[in-house]
Protein backbone atom coordinates (compact mmCIF):
# COMPACT_ATOMS: atom_id res chain seq x y z
CA UNK A 1 0.00 0.00 0.00
CA UNK A 2 3.07 2.41 0.83
CA UNK A 3 4.61 1.49 -2.45
CA UNK A 4 1.73 2.40 -4.36
CA UNK A 5 0.84 5.73 -2.22
CA UNK A 6 4.88 6.79 -2.65
CA UNK A 7 4.81 6.15 -6.20
CA UNK A 8 1.20 7.96 -6.93
CA UNK A 9 2.88 10.94 -5.04
CA UNK A 10 6.03 10.86 -7.06
CA UNK A 11 3.93 11.18 -9.90
CA UNK A 12 2.29 14.17 -8.72
CA UNK A 13 -1.03 12.85 -8.09
CA UNK A 14 -0.47 13.78 -4.19
CA UNK A 15 -2.91 16.73 -4.58
CA UNK A 16 -5.41 14.91 -6.26
CA UNK A 17 -5.64 12.00 -4.63
CA UNK A 18 -8.63 10.50 -3.30
CA UNK A 19 -9.69 11.36 0.43
CA UNK A 20 -9.40 7.75 1.26
CA UNK A 21 -5.47 7.13 -0.20
CA UNK A 22 -4.69 10.04 1.55
CA UNK A 23 -6.91 9.18 5.15
CA UNK A 24 -4.94 5.54 4.20
CA UNK A 25 -1.45 7.17 4.09
CA UNK A 26 -2.31 9.26 7.35
CA UNK A 27 -3.64 5.85 9.23
CA UNK A 28 -0.58 4.04 8.21
CA UNK A 29 1.63 7.27 9.25
CA UNK A 30 0.05 7.10 12.91
CA UNK A 31 0.40 3.45 13.25
CA UNK A 32 3.26 3.30 12.37
CA UNK A 33 4.52 6.02 14.40
CA UNK A 34 2.39 5.06 17.66
CA UNK A 35 4.39 2.32 19.62
CA UNK A 36 7.30 5.19 20.00
CA UNK A 37 5.02 7.86 21.05
CA UNK A 38 3.53 5.78 23.69
CA UNK A 39 6.53 4.47 24.73
CA UNK A 40 8.09 7.88 24.98
CA UNK A 41 5.07 8.80 26.79
CA UNK A 42 4.92 6.28 28.98
CA UNK A 43 8.44 6.81 30.34
CA UNK A 44 8.35 10.36 30.45
CA UNK A 45 5.03 12.57 30.58
CA UNK A 46 3.57 10.00 32.95
CA UNK A 47 6.07 10.04 35.40
CA UNK A 48 6.62 13.38 35.06
CA UNK A 49 2.73 13.70 35.85
CA UNK A 50 3.19 11.13 38.82
CA UNK A 51 6.43 12.99 40.09
CA UNK A 52 3.84 16.58 40.74
CA UNK A 53 1.18 13.83 42.56
CA UNK A 54 3.87 12.39 44.98
CA UNK A 55 5.34 15.95 45.56
CA UNK A 56 2.45 17.53 46.96
CA UNK A 57 2.04 13.98 49.63
CA UNK A 58 3.86 13.67 52.58
CA UNK A 59 5.64 10.21 51.78
CA UNK A 60 8.38 8.63 53.46
CA UNK A 61 8.95 5.36 52.83
CA UNK A 62 10.27 4.22 56.04
CA UNK A 63 7.48 6.33 57.89
CA UNK A 64 4.72 4.84 55.59
CA UNK A 65 1.87 4.99 58.28
CA UNK A 66 2.43 8.67 58.15
CA UNK A 67 1.44 10.58 55.61
CA UNK A 68 -1.28 12.56 53.45
CA UNK A 69 -1.50 15.27 51.34
CA UNK A 70 1.10 17.95 52.03
CA UNK A 71 0.25 20.88 49.79
CA UNK A 72 2.85 22.83 48.52
CA UNK A 73 4.77 22.10 51.72
CA UNK A 74 7.93 19.92 49.84
CA UNK A 75 8.66 22.75 47.45
CA UNK A 76 8.57 25.32 50.38
CA UNK A 77 11.05 22.69 52.52
CA UNK A 78 13.32 22.64 49.01
CA UNK A 79 13.51 26.05 48.45
CA UNK A 80 13.91 27.54 51.43
CA UNK A 81 16.92 25.02 52.40
CA UNK A 82 20.65 26.23 51.55
CA UNK A 83 21.40 22.72 50.55
CA UNK A 84 19.25 23.07 47.28
CA UNK A 85 20.49 26.34 46.27
CA UNK A 86 24.38 25.49 47.15
CA UNK A 87 23.31 22.61 45.18
CA UNK A 88 21.81 24.39 42.05
CA UNK A 89 25.05 27.09 42.36
CA UNK A 90 27.30 23.90 42.16
CA UNK A 91 25.72 22.43 38.90
CA UNK A 92 25.17 26.13 37.05
CA UNK A 93 29.04 25.98 37.76
CA UNK A 94 30.23 23.10 36.68
CA UNK A 95 27.90 23.39 33.63
CA UNK A 96 29.05 26.52 32.48
CA UNK A 97 32.63 26.23 33.04
CA UNK A 98 32.43 22.84 30.76
CA UNK A 99 30.64 24.18 28.00
CA UNK A 100 32.43 26.81 27.73
CA UNK A 101 35.64 24.81 27.26
CA UNK A 102 33.97 21.77 25.33
CA UNK A 103 32.84 24.88 22.93
CA UNK A 104 36.56 26.51 23.03
CA UNK A 105 38.14 22.95 22.57
CA UNK A 106 35.69 21.57 20.57
CA UNK A 107 35.97 24.21 17.84
CA UNK A 108 39.79 24.24 18.18
CA UNK A 109 39.62 19.93 17.90
CA UNK A 110 36.82 20.76 14.38
CA UNK A 111 39.30 23.18 13.07
CA UNK A 112 42.36 20.77 13.59
CA UNK A 113 40.29 18.02 11.99
CA UNK A 114 38.93 20.33 8.74
CA UNK A 115 42.44 21.66 8.24
CA UNK A 116 44.01 18.72 8.33
CA UNK A 117 46.51 18.01 6.17
CA UNK A 118 47.46 14.29 7.09
CA UNK A 119 45.69 12.04 10.07
CA UNK A 120 42.35 13.32 9.33
CA UNK A 121 41.27 9.92 10.29
CA UNK A 122 43.80 9.32 13.19
CA UNK A 123 42.20 12.55 14.66
CA UNK A 124 38.76 11.89 14.10
CA UNK A 125 39.27 7.68 15.56
CA UNK A 126 40.86 8.72 18.54
CA UNK A 127 38.53 11.69 19.39
CA UNK A 128 35.43 9.31 19.21
CA UNK A 129 36.99 7.12 22.34
CA UNK A 130 35.99 9.74 25.00
CA UNK A 131 32.60 9.36 23.19
CA UNK A 132 32.12 5.27 23.38
CA UNK A 133 33.53 5.39 27.23
CA UNK A 134 31.81 4.80 30.03
CA UNK A 135 30.98 7.86 32.12
CA UNK A 136 31.47 5.71 35.50
CA UNK A 137 34.67 4.46 33.74
CA UNK A 138 36.19 7.58 32.65
CA UNK A 139 35.13 8.89 35.81
CA UNK A 140 36.84 6.30 38.20
CA UNK A 141 39.87 6.53 35.69
CA UNK A 142 40.67 10.25 35.67
CA UNK A 143 39.46 9.82 40.12
CA UNK A 144 42.83 7.58 39.81
CA UNK A 145 44.81 9.91 38.37
CA UNK A 146 44.19 12.39 40.85
CA UNK A 147 44.87 10.33 44.20
CA UNK A 148 47.91 11.46 45.88
CA UNK A 149 49.09 7.95 46.30
CA UNK A 150 47.47 6.00 43.51
CA UNK A 151 47.73 8.70 40.34
CA UNK A 152 50.34 10.33 38.49
CA UNK A 153 49.45 13.75 38.22
CA UNK A 154 50.92 14.49 41.88
CA UNK A 155 54.36 13.25 40.33
CA UNK A 156 53.96 15.90 37.10
CA UNK A 157 56.72 18.64 37.99
CA UNK A 158 54.90 21.94 39.49
CA UNK A 159 52.26 19.70 41.29
CA UNK A 160 52.61 19.23 45.00
CA UNK A 161 53.10 15.31 45.76
CA UNK A 162 50.12 15.34 48.27
CA UNK A 163 47.77 17.90 46.57
CA UNK A 164 44.49 16.55 48.11
CA UNK A 165 42.40 17.12 44.94
CA UNK A 166 39.66 15.85 46.09
CA UNK A 167 39.44 17.68 49.86
CA UNK A 168 38.48 21.14 48.57
CA UNK A 169 35.78 22.08 46.72
CA UNK A 170 37.14 23.95 44.01
CA UNK A 171 39.61 21.97 43.50
CA UNK A 172 37.51 18.93 43.14
CA UNK A 173 35.43 20.72 40.64
CA UNK A 174 38.13 21.28 38.85
CA UNK A 175 38.58 17.58 38.14
CA UNK A 176 35.44 16.64 37.86
CA UNK A 177 34.92 19.54 34.91
CA UNK A 178 38.29 18.17 33.75
CA UNK A 179 36.57 14.84 33.25
CA UNK A 180 33.33 16.28 31.78
CA UNK A 181 34.91 18.18 29.16
CA UNK A 182 37.21 14.72 28.30
CA UNK A 183 34.38 12.43 27.97
CA UNK A 184 32.10 15.03 25.66
CA UNK A 185 34.02 17.05 23.54
CA UNK A 186 34.01 14.86 21.54
CA UNK A 187 30.75 14.91 20.39
CA UNK A 188 30.83 19.39 20.14
CA UNK A 189 33.69 18.75 18.21
CA UNK A 190 31.67 16.51 15.36
CA UNK A 191 28.97 18.63 15.24
CA UNK A 192 31.25 22.07 14.71
CA UNK A 193 33.12 19.84 12.34
CA UNK A 194 29.61 19.39 10.50
CA UNK A 195 28.62 22.84 10.39
CA UNK A 196 32.01 24.00 9.31
CA UNK A 197 31.75 21.68 6.46
CA UNK A 198 29.03 23.70 5.16
CA UNK A 199 30.45 26.90 5.00
CA UNK A 200 30.99 27.58 1.04
CA UNK A 201 35.14 27.42 0.56
CA UNK A 202 34.33 30.33 -2.18
CA UNK A 203 33.91 32.65 0.72
CA UNK A 204 37.47 32.38 2.32
CA UNK A 205 38.73 32.25 -0.92
CA UNK A 206 37.23 36.27 -1.09
CA UNK A 207 38.21 37.32 2.05
CA UNK A 208 42.10 36.15 1.20
CA UNK A 209 41.66 38.03 -1.96
CA UNK A 210 40.40 41.14 0.00
CA UNK A 211 43.31 41.05 2.06
CA UNK A 212 41.52 39.35 5.39
CA UNK A 213 44.05 37.31 7.52
CA UNK A 214 43.13 34.25 9.29
CA UNK A 215 41.47 35.78 12.45
CA UNK A 216 39.47 38.12 10.68
CA UNK A 217 38.45 35.26 8.30
CA UNK A 218 37.58 32.94 11.67
CA UNK A 219 35.14 35.72 13.15
CA UNK A 220 33.82 37.62 10.21
CA UNK A 221 33.09 34.46 8.48
CA UNK A 222 33.30 31.49 10.36
CA UNK A 223 31.79 32.34 13.28
CA UNK A 224 28.64 34.18 12.17
CA UNK A 225 27.82 31.51 10.05
CA UNK A 226 28.43 28.77 12.08
CA UNK A 227 26.30 30.59 14.97
CA UNK A 228 23.02 28.26 14.66
CA UNK A 229 25.02 24.88 14.65
CA UNK A 230 26.97 26.48 17.68
CA UNK A 231 23.78 27.75 19.71
CA UNK A 232 21.85 24.62 18.98
CA UNK A 233 25.34 22.11 20.30
CA UNK A 234 25.65 24.73 23.10
CA UNK A 235 21.72 24.42 23.99
CA UNK A 236 22.25 20.44 24.27
CA UNK A 237 25.96 20.27 26.18
CA UNK A 238 23.84 22.55 28.59
CA UNK A 239 21.01 20.62 29.41
CA UNK A 240 23.59 17.76 29.31
CA UNK A 241 25.93 19.23 31.64
CA UNK A 242 22.83 20.54 33.99
CA UNK A 243 21.95 16.80 34.33
CA UNK A 244 25.34 15.86 35.79
CA UNK A 245 25.11 13.31 38.31
CA UNK A 246 27.45 10.03 37.03
CA UNK A 247 30.94 12.19 37.12
CA UNK A 248 29.94 13.58 40.66
CA UNK A 249 28.67 10.51 41.90
CA UNK A 250 31.72 8.34 41.18
CA UNK A 251 34.25 10.74 42.25
CA UNK A 252 33.17 12.87 45.63
CA UNK A 253 29.64 11.29 46.10
CA UNK A 254 28.73 15.23 47.19
CA UNK A 255 31.44 15.35 49.71
CA UNK A 256 33.04 18.93 50.04
CA UNK A 257 29.91 20.31 49.35
CA UNK A 258 30.48 19.20 45.26
CA UNK A 259 26.68 17.89 45.42
CA UNK A 260 24.58 18.66 42.07
CA UNK A 261 20.84 18.91 41.95
CA UNK A 262 20.27 15.49 39.95
CA UNK A 263 22.82 13.97 43.26
CA UNK A 264 20.28 15.87 45.83
CA UNK A 265 17.44 14.17 44.26
CA UNK A 266 18.85 10.83 44.32
CA UNK A 267 19.78 11.32 47.84
CA UNK A 268 16.04 11.72 48.93
CA UNK A 269 14.78 9.58 46.50
CA UNK A 270 16.45 6.26 46.42
CA UNK A 271 18.66 6.87 49.86
CA UNK A 272 16.55 8.41 52.20
CA UNK A 273 13.21 7.26 50.42
CA UNK A 274 11.90 10.66 51.06
CA UNK A 275 9.61 10.22 47.83
CA UNK A 276 7.97 13.39 48.45
CA UNK A 277 10.47 15.67 49.21
CA UNK A 278 12.47 13.74 46.35
CA UNK A 279 9.91 14.24 43.93
CA UNK A 280 9.87 18.27 44.48
CA UNK A 281 13.40 18.74 43.76
CA UNK A 282 13.00 16.42 40.35
CA UNK A 283 9.95 18.73 39.55
CA UNK A 284 11.90 21.55 40.33
CA UNK A 285 14.75 20.31 38.29
CA UNK A 286 12.67 19.74 35.32
CA UNK A 287 11.38 23.39 35.52
CA UNK A 288 14.88 24.22 35.71
CA UNK A 289 15.55 22.65 32.27
CA UNK A 290 12.51 24.42 30.66
CA UNK A 291 13.64 27.97 31.51
CA UNK A 292 17.26 27.06 30.23
CA UNK A 293 15.60 25.79 26.64
CA UNK A 294 13.19 28.27 27.00
CA UNK A 295 16.38 31.17 27.64
CA UNK A 296 17.92 29.57 24.48
CA UNK A 297 15.01 29.64 22.36
CA UNK A 298 13.50 32.87 23.11
CA UNK A 299 16.71 34.47 24.48
CA UNK A 300 19.70 33.42 21.35
CA UNK A 301 16.98 32.57 19.18
CA UNK A 302 17.90 28.93 18.58
CA UNK A 303 16.41 26.94 15.71
CA UNK A 304 15.10 23.89 17.14
CA UNK A 305 14.93 22.42 14.11
CA UNK A 306 18.33 22.34 13.28
CA UNK A 307 18.57 20.25 16.10
CA UNK A 308 19.02 16.40 16.92
CA UNK A 309 19.41 14.52 20.02
CA UNK A 310 23.12 13.54 20.87
CA UNK A 311 23.97 10.37 22.26
CA UNK A 312 26.10 11.20 25.58
CA UNK B 1 59.85 23.04 0.26
CA UNK B 2 61.14 24.22 3.90
CA UNK B 3 57.57 25.58 4.44
CA UNK B 4 55.92 22.21 3.91
CA UNK B 5 58.51 20.44 6.04
CA UNK B 6 57.57 22.98 9.10
CA UNK B 7 53.78 23.27 8.27
CA UNK B 8 53.97 19.16 8.73
CA UNK B 9 56.10 19.53 11.63
CA UNK B 10 53.51 21.71 13.26
CA UNK B 11 50.69 19.63 12.34
CA UNK B 12 52.26 16.43 14.07
CA UNK B 13 52.34 18.65 17.02
CA UNK B 14 49.04 19.48 16.92
CA UNK B 15 47.84 15.68 16.37
CA UNK B 16 50.31 14.77 18.97
CA UNK B 17 48.00 16.58 21.45
CA UNK B 18 44.58 15.84 20.37
CA UNK B 19 45.82 12.25 20.39
CA UNK B 20 47.44 12.48 23.97
CA UNK B 21 44.14 14.18 24.92
CA UNK B 22 41.86 11.18 24.01
CA UNK B 23 44.51 8.81 24.90
CA UNK B 24 46.16 9.22 28.72
CA UNK B 25 43.16 7.97 30.36
CA UNK B 26 42.75 4.96 28.57
CA UNK B 27 46.68 4.15 28.59
CA UNK B 28 46.19 4.77 32.59
CA UNK B 29 43.35 2.96 33.68
CA UNK B 30 44.99 -0.07 31.70
CA UNK B 31 47.91 0.36 33.31
CA UNK B 32 46.61 0.34 36.91
CA UNK B 33 44.84 -2.58 36.04
CA UNK B 34 48.04 -4.34 35.47
CA UNK B 35 49.66 -3.22 38.56
CA UNK B 36 50.51 -5.65 41.32
CA UNK B 37 47.32 -4.88 43.90
CA UNK B 38 50.14 -4.52 46.98
CA UNK B 39 52.79 -1.98 44.77
CA UNK B 40 49.26 0.78 43.01
CA UNK B 41 50.68 3.01 45.75
CA UNK B 42 53.82 2.76 45.24
CA UNK B 43 55.17 4.76 42.49
CA UNK B 44 57.56 7.26 43.37
CA UNK B 45 57.76 9.25 39.84
CA UNK B 46 55.54 9.87 36.69
CA UNK B 47 57.77 6.83 34.76
CA UNK B 48 56.66 4.66 37.41
CA UNK B 49 53.56 5.69 38.20
CA UNK B 50 52.25 5.17 34.84
CA UNK B 51 54.58 2.27 33.64
CA UNK B 52 53.77 -0.57 35.63
CA UNK B 53 56.82 -2.13 36.54
CA UNK B 54 55.48 -5.65 37.43
CA UNK B 55 52.64 -6.51 35.38
CA UNK B 56 50.05 -8.88 36.49
CA UNK B 57 46.78 -10.34 35.72
CA UNK B 58 45.66 -10.69 39.15
CA UNK B 59 43.00 -8.03 39.28
CA UNK B 60 41.53 -9.73 36.53
CA UNK B 61 41.82 -13.56 37.20
CA UNK B 62 40.38 -12.13 40.97
CA UNK B 63 37.15 -10.31 38.83
CA UNK B 64 36.03 -13.65 37.88
CA UNK B 65 36.67 -15.95 40.59
CA UNK B 66 34.09 -17.51 42.34
CA UNK B 67 31.66 -18.30 39.19
CA UNK B 68 29.03 -17.04 38.18
CA UNK B 69 27.30 -16.88 41.86
CA UNK B 70 30.33 -15.35 43.79
CA UNK B 71 32.24 -13.37 41.45
CA UNK B 72 31.21 -9.57 41.68
CA UNK B 73 31.17 -9.06 37.96
CA UNK B 74 29.99 -12.03 35.60
CA UNK B 75 26.60 -11.53 36.82
CA UNK B 76 26.67 -7.49 35.82
CA UNK B 77 28.57 -8.37 32.50
CA UNK B 78 25.98 -10.48 31.65
CA UNK B 79 23.05 -8.57 33.09
CA UNK B 80 24.78 -4.98 30.80
CA UNK B 81 25.36 -7.26 27.68
CA UNK B 82 21.72 -8.39 27.34
CA UNK B 83 19.82 -5.58 28.75
CA UNK B 84 21.61 -3.36 26.04
CA UNK B 85 21.34 -5.62 23.44
CA UNK B 86 17.30 -5.93 23.86
CA UNK B 87 17.36 -2.53 24.44
CA UNK B 88 18.72 -1.75 21.51
CA UNK B 89 16.65 -4.38 19.22
CA UNK B 90 13.68 -2.92 20.41
CA UNK B 91 13.89 0.58 20.19
CA UNK B 92 15.41 0.10 17.24
CA UNK B 93 12.72 -1.67 15.48
CA UNK B 94 10.04 0.71 17.08
CA UNK B 95 12.36 3.96 15.81
CA UNK B 96 12.64 2.10 12.30
CA UNK B 97 8.64 1.78 12.21
CA UNK B 98 8.41 5.29 13.23
CA UNK B 99 11.59 7.08 11.30
CA UNK B 100 9.90 5.07 7.81
CA UNK B 101 6.37 6.74 8.34
CA UNK B 102 8.06 10.26 9.12
CA UNK B 103 10.60 10.00 6.03
CA UNK B 104 8.03 8.93 3.64
CA UNK B 105 3.99 9.24 4.44
CA UNK B 106 2.23 12.56 5.03
CA UNK B 107 0.39 12.71 7.69
CA UNK B 108 -0.25 14.98 10.40
CA UNK B 109 1.57 15.06 13.73
CA UNK B 110 4.73 14.30 12.07
CA UNK B 111 6.94 17.61 13.13
CA UNK B 112 4.94 17.69 16.52
CA UNK B 113 6.52 13.89 16.98
CA UNK B 114 9.91 14.83 16.00
CA UNK B 115 8.96 17.87 18.42
CA UNK B 116 8.35 16.21 21.35
CA UNK B 117 11.19 13.59 20.71
CA UNK B 118 13.44 16.26 20.39
CA UNK B 119 12.12 17.44 23.79
CA UNK B 120 12.28 14.00 25.37
CA UNK B 121 15.91 13.76 24.56
CA UNK B 122 16.35 17.13 26.66
CA UNK B 123 14.81 15.65 29.46
CA UNK B 124 16.15 14.75 33.17
CA UNK B 125 16.18 11.53 33.80
CA UNK B 126 16.21 12.71 37.53
CA UNK B 127 12.83 13.62 37.20
CA UNK B 128 11.77 9.90 36.16
CA UNK B 129 13.47 8.22 38.69
CA UNK B 130 11.34 8.59 41.96
CA UNK B 131 7.92 7.89 39.91
CA UNK B 132 9.61 5.18 37.90
CA UNK B 133 11.10 3.85 41.38
CA UNK B 134 7.82 4.06 43.07
CA UNK B 135 5.58 2.23 39.86
CA UNK B 136 7.81 -0.62 39.15
CA UNK B 137 7.72 -1.61 43.26
CA UNK B 138 4.24 -1.59 42.55
CA UNK B 139 3.99 -3.60 39.53
CA UNK B 140 7.30 -5.85 40.59
CA UNK B 141 9.58 -4.68 38.01
CA UNK B 142 11.95 -3.27 40.09
CA UNK B 143 15.24 -4.78 40.16
CA UNK B 144 14.66 -6.64 36.99
CA UNK B 145 15.52 -6.61 33.33
CA UNK B 146 12.00 -5.15 31.98
CA UNK B 147 12.54 -2.55 34.92
CA UNK B 148 15.73 -0.95 32.94
CA UNK B 149 15.11 -1.73 29.64
CA UNK B 150 11.98 0.24 29.16
CA UNK B 151 13.67 3.25 30.52
CA UNK B 152 16.44 2.84 28.28
CA UNK B 153 14.63 2.44 25.02
CA UNK B 154 12.48 4.97 25.84
CA UNK B 155 15.31 7.42 26.41
CA UNK B 156 17.51 6.01 23.23
CA UNK B 157 14.12 6.49 21.02
CA UNK B 158 14.81 10.16 20.15
CA UNK B 159 18.15 9.73 19.40
CA UNK B 160 17.08 6.54 17.05
CA UNK B 161 14.50 7.99 15.11
CA UNK B 162 16.64 11.36 14.56
CA UNK B 163 19.38 8.74 12.94
CA UNK B 164 17.26 6.94 11.19
CA UNK B 165 14.92 9.67 9.67
CA UNK B 166 18.18 11.51 8.35
CA UNK B 167 19.54 8.27 7.20
CA UNK B 168 16.06 7.53 5.32
CA UNK B 169 15.53 10.47 3.64
CA UNK B 170 18.64 10.00 1.74
CA UNK B 171 17.27 6.29 0.45
CA UNK B 172 16.52 6.65 -3.43
CA UNK B 173 13.30 4.88 -3.22
CA UNK B 174 12.37 4.97 -6.24
CA UNK B 175 14.55 1.67 -6.96
CA UNK B 176 12.05 0.06 -5.48
CA UNK B 177 9.71 0.50 -8.30
CA UNK B 178 12.59 0.06 -10.74
CA UNK B 179 13.04 -3.65 -9.30
CA UNK B 180 9.64 -3.79 -9.84
CA UNK B 181 9.65 -2.64 -13.15
CA UNK B 182 12.43 -5.32 -14.06
CA UNK B 183 10.15 -7.86 -12.80
CA UNK B 184 10.95 -8.07 -9.03
CA UNK B 185 7.97 -9.22 -6.87
CA UNK B 186 7.46 -6.39 -3.81
CA UNK B 187 9.05 -8.75 -1.10
CA UNK B 188 12.40 -9.26 -3.43
CA UNK B 189 12.35 -5.74 -3.95
CA UNK B 190 11.97 -4.83 -0.26
CA UNK B 191 14.86 -7.15 0.72
CA UNK B 192 17.12 -7.11 -2.41
CA UNK B 193 16.96 -3.42 -3.17
CA UNK B 194 15.24 -1.16 0.25
CA UNK B 195 17.27 -3.80 3.02
CA UNK B 196 20.59 -3.15 2.01
CA UNK B 197 20.47 0.70 1.39
CA UNK B 198 18.65 1.06 4.67
CA UNK B 199 21.04 -1.27 6.38
CA UNK B 200 23.57 0.72 7.20
CA UNK B 201 21.57 3.39 8.76
CA UNK B 202 20.13 0.99 11.09
CA UNK B 203 23.45 -0.50 12.25
CA UNK B 204 24.48 3.02 12.68
CA UNK B 205 21.57 3.70 15.03
CA UNK B 206 21.62 0.44 16.37
CA UNK B 207 25.57 1.25 17.56
CA UNK B 208 24.67 4.76 18.80
CA UNK B 209 21.58 3.69 21.29
CA UNK B 210 23.74 0.69 22.44
CA UNK B 211 26.48 2.80 23.75
CA UNK B 212 23.23 5.02 25.40
CA UNK B 213 22.43 2.09 27.31
CA UNK B 214 26.05 0.45 28.01
CA UNK B 215 26.81 4.06 29.33
CA UNK B 216 23.92 4.52 31.51
CA UNK B 217 24.34 4.70 35.23
CA UNK B 218 21.57 6.61 37.33
CA UNK B 219 18.76 4.17 36.36
CA UNK B 220 20.94 1.26 37.26
CA UNK B 221 21.68 2.18 40.87
CA UNK B 222 18.14 3.83 41.26
CA UNK B 223 15.91 1.05 39.80
CA UNK B 224 18.09 -2.25 40.76
CA UNK B 225 18.83 -3.47 44.15
CA UNK B 226 21.15 -6.51 43.42
CA UNK B 227 23.22 -8.99 40.89
CA UNK B 228 19.78 -10.20 39.43
CA UNK B 229 19.99 -6.95 37.17
CA UNK B 230 22.26 -4.50 38.09
CA UNK B 231 24.68 -3.41 35.43
CA UNK B 232 28.86 -2.95 35.15
CA UNK B 233 28.72 0.72 36.06
CA UNK B 234 26.53 0.70 39.14
CA UNK B 235 27.94 -2.78 40.40
CA UNK B 236 31.52 -0.91 40.00
CA UNK B 237 29.99 1.60 42.19
CA UNK B 238 29.57 -1.00 44.77
CA UNK B 239 32.74 -3.22 44.48
CA UNK B 240 34.44 -3.79 47.57
CA UNK B 241 38.37 -4.78 48.62
CA UNK B 242 39.47 -8.03 49.83
CA UNK B 243 38.72 -6.43 53.33
CA UNK B 244 37.78 -3.16 54.78
CA UNK B 245 41.36 -1.85 54.71
CA UNK B 246 41.89 -2.49 50.57
CA UNK B 247 40.19 -0.44 48.20
CA UNK B 248 39.41 -2.34 45.18
CA UNK B 249 41.60 0.00 42.93
CA UNK B 250 42.93 -2.70 40.90
CA UNK B 251 39.76 -4.39 40.25
CA UNK B 252 37.37 -1.34 39.21
CA UNK B 253 40.67 -0.33 36.62
CA UNK B 254 40.32 -4.35 35.57
CA UNK B 255 36.63 -4.44 35.14
CA UNK B 256 36.50 -0.79 33.55
CA UNK B 257 39.26 -2.23 30.74
CA UNK B 258 36.56 -5.33 30.09
CA UNK B 259 33.35 -2.67 29.72
CA UNK B 260 35.67 -0.25 27.70
CA UNK B 261 37.81 -2.10 25.29
CA UNK B 262 35.58 -4.13 23.37
CA UNK B 263 33.65 -0.58 22.62
CA UNK B 264 36.64 1.22 21.97
CA UNK B 265 37.34 -1.84 19.32
CA UNK B 266 34.16 -1.15 17.93
CA UNK B 267 34.27 2.33 17.71
CA UNK B 268 37.01 2.06 15.70
CA UNK B 269 36.07 -0.49 13.46
CA UNK B 270 32.71 1.52 12.71
CA UNK B 271 34.34 5.37 13.14
CA UNK B 272 32.66 6.22 9.72
CA UNK B 273 29.20 5.37 10.27
CA UNK B 274 29.43 6.60 13.81
CA UNK B 275 30.38 9.72 13.02
CA UNK B 276 27.74 9.84 10.18
CA UNK B 277 25.60 8.88 12.46
CA UNK B 278 26.06 11.57 15.18
CA UNK B 279 25.90 14.19 12.91
CA UNK B 280 23.42 13.29 10.34
CA UNK B 281 20.97 15.63 9.60
CA UNK B 282 22.27 18.08 12.70
CA UNK B 283 23.08 21.03 10.28
CA UNK B 284 21.36 21.24 7.49
CA UNK B 285 23.44 21.43 4.35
Amino acid sequence: MSVATGRLRRFGFNRRATTERGREERRLGWMLCAPAVIAMLLVTAYPIGYAIVLSLQDLDLRFPDEGGFAGLSNYGAVLTSDLWWQDLFNTGFVTVISVAIELTLGMAIALVMFRAIFGRGVIRTSVLIPYGIVTVVAAFAWQFAFLPDVGFVNKLPLIADDKAWFGDRFSAFAVIIMAEVWKTTPFMALLLLAGLTTIDAGLYEAAKVDGANAVQRFFRITLPLMKPAILVALLFRTLDAFRVFDTIFIMTRGAQDTESVSILGFNQLISRLNLGLGSAVSVIIFFCVLIIAFVFVRGFGVRMAEGRPGGS
Amino acid sequence: MERGTREYAQWSIVMLFVLAFALIPVLWIISVSLKEPATITEGTNFGNTFIPQDITFDNYTTLFEGGIDNSPFIKPLINSILIALISTTIAIVLAAFAAYAIARLNFPGKTLILAGALAIAMFPAISTVGPLFDMWRALGLYDTYPGLIIPYLTFALPLAIYTLVAFFREIPWDLEQAAQVDGATPFQAFRKVIVPLAAPGVFTAAILVFIFAWNDFLFAISLTSSDASRTVPAALAFFTGESQFTEPTGNIAAAAVIVTVPIIVFVLFFQRRIVAGLTAGAVKG
